[in-house]
């Protein structure tokens, strides 16, 4: 069924998009020095695909704060019963370890 | 101060003869004119580096920065930089590629139009312990500019990181052979005020030829104009000590 239930927050930072719908398979998250957003340090996440070019990137700079919240409307986005479910069920669960660390 | 200058993208060979891409900026004169190797910071060539290059031309000088990234692409350089970054420092610029591609670009920029021959380098942030580097492992260059250079020191290990501590570039200081200034931040976290003494005590040790300017009040990129970390006054200081000393070992 259609949830129609969105969380809704302020948040501060700067995005990088695509003109059209692009298939990602991975995200690279750091807490950084930002290209664009107006800040000394942001966190950084770069939804891509590493097969498809460097040119298949959704990229979005948050201020720590903003980060937060984001982290806060996900969770609570995460509580509906259809991703219950989903989760519940393992549905598009990635095989294999995901995780990984570089420095 | 220049009033002209001419702005290009241009290519050189840098490490291993391999031909990256550079954004470059020249006065247009008829005087000899002293060349400048700027050296990004971790995002990338981004438009405030590229400001720097434009600064150093409108003072006088031929500048290029190279784009460090290059071989990650091609693409718009901040997606580059950042598939660049999501692999790590090491992959993304080890040392031995960036002190080739400087060298490559000292010579292109010696190579430019009514060139006097010398040239500088300087580096911001991860550019600027590259260009510590570069002082004692590019013996092409005449003289070197470390702004707040990260990991000059060796790291202690840190359980909150992933990977090894950063080794550090100091143990290269015995074969500096040029004058180097340092521009740091007394709020600076890496390099913190103690790990510039301690830098300042080893170039000491090794009677190297040095002159560190520290500022109270900023912290880290205090030159970014763009960033909350500027510091007006501190940064048009800083400015002035890095062209008074440009003027004195490119000139």
């Amino acid at each position: 069924m259609c949830t129609w239930m969105t969380e809704q927050i302020g948040i501060a930072g700067a995005a990088r998009g695509v003109p059209d719908w692009l298939k990602v398979t991975r995200a690279n998250v750091f807490y950084d020095h930002p290209v664009s957003a107006p800040f000394d340090h942001a966190l950084i996440i770069d939804f891509v695909n590493p097969d498809a070019g460097v040119g298949a990137r959704v990229g979005i700079e948050l201020s720590a704060a903003s980060a937060w919240e984001l982290v806060r409307a996900i969770t609570a986005a995460l509580e509906s019963p259809e991703a219950q479910a989903d989760l519940a069920a393992e549905r598009h669960v990635l095989p294999g370890p995901e995780h990984e660390t570089v420095s | 101060m220049k009033e002209g200058m001419i702005v290009e993208v241009v290519g050189f060979e840098g490490y291993e003869d391999t031909v990256i891409e550079g954004y470059l900026a020249r006065p247009v004169t008829a005087g000899p004119t002293p060349g400048v190797v700027v050296l990004h910071h971790a995002p990338g060539l981004d438009p405030w580096c590229k400001e720097v290059v434009r600064r150093f031309a409108s003072r006088g000088y031929t500048a290029v920065a190279p784009h460090l990234y290059h071989r990650r692409g091609p693409g718009h350089w901040a997606d580059v930089a950042a598939a660049a970054r999501a692999e790590g420092l090491a992959k993304a610029m080890p040392n031995d590629q960036v002190m080739g591609d400087i060298a490559g670009a000292a010579a292109y920029v010696r190579a430019q139009p009514g060139a006097n021959g010398r040239v500088g380098v300087i580096g911001f942030c991860s550019g600027g312990r590259q260009a510590f580097l570069a002082a004692c492992d590019v013996p092409s260059l005449d003289a070197a500019v470390d702004c707040w250079g990260g990991s000059v020191l060796p790291q202690p290990p840190d359980p909150g990181r992933p990977g090894p501590a950063p080794k550090g570039v100091i143990h290269r200081a015995p074969d500096m052979a040029m004058p180097l200034l340092g521009i740091f931040g007394n709020d600076d976290l890496n390099p913190a005020p103690e790990q510039v003494d301690e830098i300042e005590r080893v170039l000491t040790k090794h009677g190297k030829s040095f002159e560190f300017f520290r500022y109270d009040g900023a912290g880290h990129a205090f030159f970014a104009s763009d960033k909350p970390n500027y510091r007006q006054e501190q940064a048009v200081d800083g400015w002035e000590r890095v062209f008074e000393f440009y003027n004195e070992h490119l000139r």
